[in-house]
């Protein structure tokens, strides 16, 4: 048993706090510490920033460009970045699809698709959940026709994250209607400027239009955009989901949510003295700062296995369930913390840049929509009761 | 970072969980304790042949280890097997505040404690101090190379065991100062001693001790007069680490128990772990077991950490223990239904110990308001 971290990861650690108060741009770091919304050009430069230190995909192999870092290192990096209020990397190319085409995709595949997910041409989303087919995901009715070098789409995706910036999508269809129906299903990428492929921005609890839904009708596919075998679809999008799993904890999310909670706390009055002396507000965040203690140990567990080779399995529903409870209760706690100062909605400031003054303290505007968002934590990715049903059958065997 | 155990404590692990398999089951330990018995002095005896008291101390005192992960591994067995033996008070009390203070020839009693020949107990707490550390009013009169010393102490773990006493009393300041607290060695016979044993209610025994005009001399003090306070905290720390690795040994305990009877009861036809309400239910309480673990690394990791870095995480650590074990057990005991609260069930004596632990050395809400004050501090 041993605690510290190396000095190779100490000194890792390091590069890192000097790479982001060097390069993380100040007018990105007030949005994302004010929980203000992003834009596509604020996301696509940041990422640049990232490429051009090669760090923008941690966990790609060097012959494709990766960083290659290992688990803890991976770690060091989101916490660091979290807590310099860096914005987040957008997962869908880079740690979602990127694994797939590596173990997979075909050669032409890989060097056609990877260069670009690197350098910001393609923008990826995830073409997934359906209306019918959620936690069931295999229940989805996306048809994909073969006609010639061909597959013609017809169907619907949902919740399609980020996707009105996107150019491509991965996408589960069904090319087999006959068989058990996760036997029927293939991973197929589609060009989202095909004629036929039409985006509705959904408007969330939130105020904000962070998820699509995708209609393809009549689109014509080539064919060489298959990955791996038709019909194996369901095993490229188990494995998909063990990427997305990774950090599921989120625990650099929390530390920062947590230090902004405190600061806010010591700086709102409420009955003449500052919030963090409310007894019943000092206890709830402290039960939170004790479970989040307690669930980084937990993962660093985890992470500490998985950087010895032990892939990370149904421990990672674990830190799922978990992690994302503390991050739900940060941001309830920050919303409250807010008072009535939560209750004006005011998109100019939250889609603003830095001179559109908040009504109220700087973080009451982004309280609210924030807590409300987070919602979508217990939820997707596989949704936490999915997750207690993995911990039944693969850890308790029930 | 490296999250297994080394390879000395891996073998201590494994030798002490073959030894209470085969020892200290179930039925073994109901006996005992209907026996009336605090202990089974037999058990004890080759449990220190083992080295289980040897590892709670330090090479340079005659120990094996006496570091967290020590104390970690230990207790956690002694949890999973539900060991009511005296080794908390005696060893991990009084004997972390004599290797602390102690001059040389105060320490030789380090060595038969280690070996399993004389009990120690640690007299501190008193009937209205509840879980206040610095709240003594025993009190401590020198004259003429004498010390008299009067006062009550309660809930002393394995007091009427014990040959000899580590007693607190106040030399100076009001009833609840840091300063001005002393610890003294006092036999059990000596004239004035009241020694009062009692059972409590998971199995373990504690007595209440009058203190009436005993008389000591110089060399039963224990360290500087009046400076007491940060040793008393810092064995407290050591206790409460023992007790959360306790707890945790008493969860896994449960936690096996009750997945065994969702497999093997079976209601409507079917095993009751094929029932959703119920799959879910136990999800949570894997997940609170190894927070529960988490929170044990923690502490162990910070034992030897500055003092307020250190009770920062005893309190956090207490805090989330107490909410793990209630959850746990509770769970357990409703996931059982009836059997689950049956003397003669396993199950019942785990959730006793681990629910009584809330109440040794501060609970919840007591941790909750100490880790706020430490926050702030």
């Amino acid at each position: 048993m041993d605690l510290s971290y190396t000095p190779e990861e100490e000194a890792f650690r390091a590069e890192v706090r000097a790479f982001l108060s060097e390069k993380l741009p100040r007018h990105l770091s007030e949005k994302v510490r004010l929980g203000k919304r992003l834009t596509k050009s604020d996301m696509e430069s940041w990422h640049a920033v990232l490429n051009a230190q090669g760090w923008l995909a941690p966990n790609w192999p060097k012959e494709y460009g990766g960083a290659e870092w290992d688990a803890v290192q991976r770690m060091i990096f989101e916490e660091e970045a979290c807590l310099a209020h860096a914005p987040r990397i957008v997962p869908f190319g880079l740690s979602m699809l990127a694994p797939v085409l590596m173990a997979f995709g075909s050669e032409e595949q890989r060097q056609h698709y990877l260069p670009r997910i690197l350098s910001g041409e393609d923008w990826w989303c995830q073409g997934y959940s359906e209306p019918g087919a959620g936690s069931d995901l295999a229940a989805l009715k996306t048809k994909a026709v073969r006609d010639g070098d061909h597959y013609v789409v017809n169907g619907q995706k949902t919740w399609t994250t980020l996707g009105q910036h996107a150019n491509w999508i991965f996408c589960l269809v069904r090319t087999d209607a006959d068989a058990k129906k996760q036997e029927g299903i293939s991973f197929l990428l589609i060009d989202m400027n095909t004629p036929g492929v039409t985006v509705r921005p959904i408007v969330l609890i939130d105020g904000e239009a962070e998820v699509n839904e995708v209609f393809f009708d009549d689109v014509r596919v080539p064919a060489s955009n298959l990955v791996g075998e038709e019909n194996k679809g369901w095993t490229y999008a188990k494995y998909l989901l063990t990427h997305e799993r990774t950090n599921i904890a989120g625990v650099g999310f929390s530390n920062a949510a947590l230090a902004t909670l405190k600061h806010v706390a010591a700086n709102t009055r409420s009955g003449g003295k500052p919030l963090d002396q409310n007894p019943y507000f000092a206890a709830r965040m402290a039960q939170a700062e004790i479970d989040l203690m307690a669930m980084a140990t937990t993962n660093l567990r985890v992470v500490s296995a998985a950087a010895k080779g032990q892939a990370p399995g149904p421990e990672s529903s674990m830190l799922k369930i978990k992690g994302t409870v503390i991050r739900q209760e940060l941001s309830s706690l920050l919303r409250r913390a807010a008072g009535p100062d939560a209750m004006p909605f005011l998109p100019d400031y939250l889609d603003g840049g830095d001179n559109v003054p908040a009504e109220g303290p700087e973080h009451a505007p982004a309280a609210a929509p924030n807590y409300f968002n987070m919602r979508k934590l217990s939820i997707f990715g596989g949704s936490n009761e999915i997750q207690r049903t993995i911990i039944t059958k693969a850890i308790l065997q029930l | 970072m490296d999250f297994n155990l080394t390879e000395e404590r891996g073998l201590l692990r494994d030798m002490l969980q073959k030894f209470l398999g085969e020892k200290y089951g179930h039925e073994e330990r109901r006996k005992l304790i209907a026996s009336g018995k605090a202990y089974n002095a037999g058990i004890y005896a080759e449990m220190a042949e083992l080295g289980v008291l040897g590892a709670l101390f330090s090479e340079e005192d005659g120990g094996l280890g006496g570091a967290g992960f020590d104390i970690a591994v230990v207790f956690e067995e002694l949890g999973r097997a539900g060991v009511i033996e005296p080794i908390l008070g005696n060893a991990v009390l009084a004997g972390s505040l004599i290797a602390e203070l102690g001059t040389d020839s105060q320490k030789e009693l380090i060595g038969s404690v280690i070996a399993g020949e004389f009990l120690l107990a640690f007299a501190h707490a008193e009937p209205a101090s509840r879980y206040d550390l610095n709240h003594v009013t025993a009190s401590a009169k020198t004259d003429g190379g004498q010390i008299m010393l009067n006062g009550t102490k309660a809930h002393v773990l394995n007091g009427a065991q014990a040959g000899m006493l580590v007693v607190s009393a106040r030399e100076a300041g009001a009833d609840w100062d840091e300063t001005g607290i002393s610890l003294f060695l006092v036999p059990a016979d000596a004239d004035g001693m009241t020694i009062v044993d009692h059972p409590n209610v998971d199995g373990t025994s504690a007595a209440a001790i009058r203190l009436e005009n005993v008389v000591v001399d110089e060399g039963a003090r224990l360290g500087a007069s009046g400076e007491a306070f940060g040793a008393i905290e810092a064995a407290v720390a050591r206790a409460t680490l023992a007790v959360s690795a306790e707890a945790l040994g008493a969860m896994e305990a449960a936690k096996a128990l009750t997945i065994d009877y969702l497999k093997e009861r079976k209601q409507f036809g079917i095993a009751i772990g094929k029932f959703q309400a119920l799959q879910h239910r136990m999800a949570d309480v894997l997940i609170e077991v190894e927070q529960a673990r988490s929170a044990v690394i923690n502490l162990a990791g910070h034992l030897d950490a500055l003092r307020d870095l250190r009770e920062r995480h005893v309190s956090a650590t207490k805090n989330l223990i107490g909410r793990a074990s209630a959850l746990v057990g509770e769970e357990a005991v409703q996931m059982h239904g009836g059997i689950g609260m049956t003397d003669e069930y396993a199950l019942s004596h785990f959730v006793r110990r681990m629910v009584m632990i809330d109440h040794l050395f501060g609970d919840v809400d007591h941790h909750l308001e100490r880790f706020i004050s430490l926050n702030a501090a």
